[in-house]
């Protein structure tokens, strides 16, 4: 077993594009659910909605690449008042159960063979982020990056490390969004709602409204991560967006801290650090014949069990996460 | 599962695979071509009007007529039940296959616009796939199809009825949206199929002791989370993302276990088919209707008449008054969950009989299960079994309009516009909420 690979490997993903994907996932979910109390599972969804947004607004109807990146915000928001619209008026369990459906029913209207015209069906669409990396200013080959007299490192090639610098940097102006939001006056009506719903409308706040801007706000974050998904890879399938996706942002979310404006930015990282660090170590276990009762192809398997286990344990035993404070996270019931 | 039973598993997929493998490069056995003659595979498929790989079926009987470039025929051939069958071209130069659309039978498919006839490449071409089920026949009016749609929305809708009763009393009694239901009803399918085909017992004793593994795997999973959660005071919306992630543990693990295909029962896999008037079923889909009817009734008497049946209404109706009149709460919860799982598993049982078993087939419930109850009103046991068959029923008529491929995303819209209407669903009550 190769353990300076495996941390490499570990690390580079740690911080890789998924990574960044996952952080904007989390911190839309930690407008939901850390600020509002708001339980979204279809963030895949949203997440879906960025990245077809722009791969659809290339490709099928040919229009700038800039120009559709300004189209996701309109498009995530007409998403969430879809889904909110008809919940949010309702106890948070219905937004629950509408959303979990949501994000398999885009999946399956994005793979239909009806819509392989506009949409690609169940191939996707490819190549529709030319003009993004046209503005690529890094060169050459692969670099890696090692931490000072050791072999271990990232690695990345020059079209990775521009879809990190932008990326990283749409994270950090996020946080700092997220940050002033939620300090405002607007922020605190927020937290007053995740604590005591009824005791907000007493005070004559539109409650309504102020769940639906929150599940808006959070939706184009998420659907920010979307673009990233898509331009990253340089290509959208609709299987890529399954509903584990939506769990990983959780897993992301809880176990950096809910509540917290860094804490889905640290649970993304160390998620994506653990969950390669087991990939690689199962795989290279496997090749080593060290384990012997598991093959390749299951290896993501037995990660997705490993997520569902954690995102049980950390709900149970620390909810609050790494970073985060027991008593803003809305897991026991106070009354 | 032990150790030696993973290998046979893993062996079978592979023989399998190989079969499949070697099946589609070299049908005929391997025969290398000589220089004049060469030998080209065809393959017919009825994909069925869907994405879904796991109903193809092959067609058998078809003639296939070869011409070359100046339309001269030079070989007919007829496939074989497999749906497969070899052409000899003569020699080098342009060939165009062509499907006789006159051979083909009344119940099968058309091939889509254009793609009856594929041209052969003379150097690249080994194997010709035609597809058919991808464009509907012009003399089935619409209209004819529709007491089949309600025959098959009935059956299907009493399905997700039996699997979303103890879904909705679930939530009833202890408030909790259990987003791990789908796997309480893979587990009972899963369960049944090791016993029906690793044991070798037949299915409807394998279904019994299913059940019974069923309801006793409700219980315990009650006992070791969730009543546990709930006596650490541990909100509502916490449990609902525990249940999330157990129903992907859980799913995960059956992945793991079963493995990411399609497998059918022992028995009543295929059978023929029955018509009665205009439409067309087979026997076990009667029966099931028959059995689904009796379970429902007997529910329903539980629920009306019995002491445990009365309880479990009232404390679904209002907990803490239910606990005032001396009822058990926690001995009428895990009566629910026992239920609840019990009837997951015979759903479960019975959705594969239907189609076949696979990992994530309660999953793919899971959606019209929670439309099911929501319309019909969240937390109410006649609710459940009167919204869940309202959905079967519209999202299989729906098909009349909607691509099939599409149906499911209907349930999605009859879930956004009741909760505009009527949030509280058909039976449920209303409430001041917001």
């Amino acid at each position: 077993m190769d353990w300076q690979f495996i941390l490499s490997v570990s690390l580079t993903t740690a911080f890789g594009p998924q990574a960044i994907v996952f952080a904007l996932a989390a911190i839309g979910l930690n407008m939901h659910f850390g600020y509002t109390g708001l339980v979204n599972f279809g963030q895949v969804g949203f997440i879906a909605i960025g990245a077809y947004t722009v791969a659809m607004g290339v490709d099928t109807f040919g229009l700038s690449f800039w120009l559709c990146v300004f189209l996701t915000f309109f498009t995530a928001s007409v998403w969430a008042l879809v889904l909110g619209v008809p919940t949010l008026r309702l106890r948070t369990d219905y937004l629950a159960i509408v959303t979990i459906a949501s994000g398999e029913i885009i999946r399956l209207v994005l793979r239909a063979n009806t819509f392989t015209d506009t949409t690609g069906g169940a191939a996707g669409i490819q190549n529709f982020a030319g003009d993004f990396f046209g503005l690529n200013p890094f060169t050459g080959d692969r670099k890696a990056l090692n931490i000072p007299g050791t072999d271990v490192g990232v690695t990345y090639s020059a079209n990775q490390f521009w879809v990190l610098l932008i990326g990283w940097s749409i994270v950090a102006l996020t946080c700092l969004f997220v940050y002033l939001l939620v300090r405002s006056p607007w922020g605190r009506v927020l937290k007053a709602i995740r604590e005591d719903e009824d005791a907000v409308r007493s005070l004559g706040k539109n409650v309504y409204v102020y769940k639906l801007q929150s599940l808006a706000i959070g939706g184009v974050i998420g659907a920010v991560g979307g673009i990233i998904f898509a331009v990253s890879r340089q290509s959208v399938v609709p299987d890529s967006l399954g509903t584990a996706l939506t769990f990983f942002a959780y897993v992301a979310l809880v176990l950096g801290g809910a509540a917290r404006v860094l804490g889905p930015v640290l649970g993304s990282i160390v998620f994506f650090f653990l969950s390669a660090f087991v990939d690689v170590a199962l795989r290279e276990a496997i090749e080593a014949d060290v384990i012997t009762f598991l093959v390749g192809s299951e290896v993501g398997v037995v990660r997705n069990i490993l997520v569902g286990v954690g995102l049980m344990a950390l709900m149970v035993f620390r909810p609050q996460g790494i970073i985060g404070d027991k008593s803003e996270v809305a897991v026991s019931v106070r009354r | 599962m032990s150790p030696d039973r993973r290998t046979l598993h893993l062996l079978f997929a592979f023989v399998l695979a190989a079969t499949v493998l070697l099946g589609s490069a070299s049908p005929s056995g391997a025969q290398e071509p000589s220089d004049d003659e060469r030998e080209v595979a065809v393959n017919v498929v009825d994909r069925k009007g869907t994405a879904d790989r796991q109903d193809d079926e092959p067609v058998g009987g078809v003639v296939i007529v070869v011409t070359d470039d100046s339309d001269v025929e030079v070989d007919e051939i007829e496939t074989d039940e497999d749906g497969k069958a070899t052409i000899t071209l003569p020699g080098e130069g342009q060939f165009t296959a062509t499907l006789d659309l006159d051979s083909l039978d009344e119940d099968v498919g058309l091939p889509r616009e254009g793609r009856d006839a594929i041209s052969i490449d003379p150097n690249r071409a080994r194997i010709l796939n035609f597809t058919l089920g991808d464009r509907e026949r012009a003399s089935s009016s619409t209209w004819d199809k529709v007491p089949q749609l309600i025959f098959n929305g009935f059956s299907f809708g009493l399905v997700i009825a039996i699997t979303s009763v103890g879904l909705s009393l679930i939530y009833g009694t202890t408030g909790l949206v259990n987003f791990s239901h789908s796997e309480h009803v893979t587990w009972g399918a899963v369960v049944a199929w090791w016993i029906n085909v690793d044991h070798d017992l037949h299915i409807i004793p394998a279904a019994l002791i299913a059940i019974a593994i069923g309801a006793a795997s409700g219980a315990i999973v009650n006992r070791l989370v969730w009543s546990r959660l709930r006596s650490r005071g541990m909100s509502l919306v916490a449990m609902m993302i525990v249940s999330i992630g157990l129903s992907l543990a859980a799913r995960s693990l059956l992945q793991l276990l079963f493995g990411g295909v399609f497998r059918p029962y022992r028995q009543f896999y295929r059978q023929g088919g029955i018509d009665i008037g205009p439409i067309t079923t087979t026997p076990k889909i009667l029966w099931m209707i028959a059995l689904i009817i009796v379970v429902i009734v007997a529910i329903a008497s539980l629920l009306q008449y019995t002491r445990i049946g009365k309880a479990m209404r009232a404390v679904a109706d209002n907990g803490d008054l239910a606990a005032s009149s001396g009822i058990d709460v926690d001995r009428v919860i895990l009566f629910v969950w026992a239920l609840g799982g019990g009837l997951a598993a015979l759903g479960g049982i019975l959705f594969g009989l239907q189609q076949q078993v696979q990992f994530e087939m309660g999953f793919r419930l899971l959606l019209l299960m929670f439309a099911g109850i929501t319309l019909g009103g969240l937390g109410t046991a006649y609710g459940a079994l009167v919204g869940s068959f309202v959905v079967g029923m519209f999202i299989e008529v729906s098909t009349l309009v909607v691509p099939t491929e599409l149906k499911n995303v209907g349930a999605l819209l009859v879930l956004v516009v009741v909760l505009l209407v009527r949030p509280q669903g058909i039976l449920g009550r209303a409430e001041r909420i917001g």
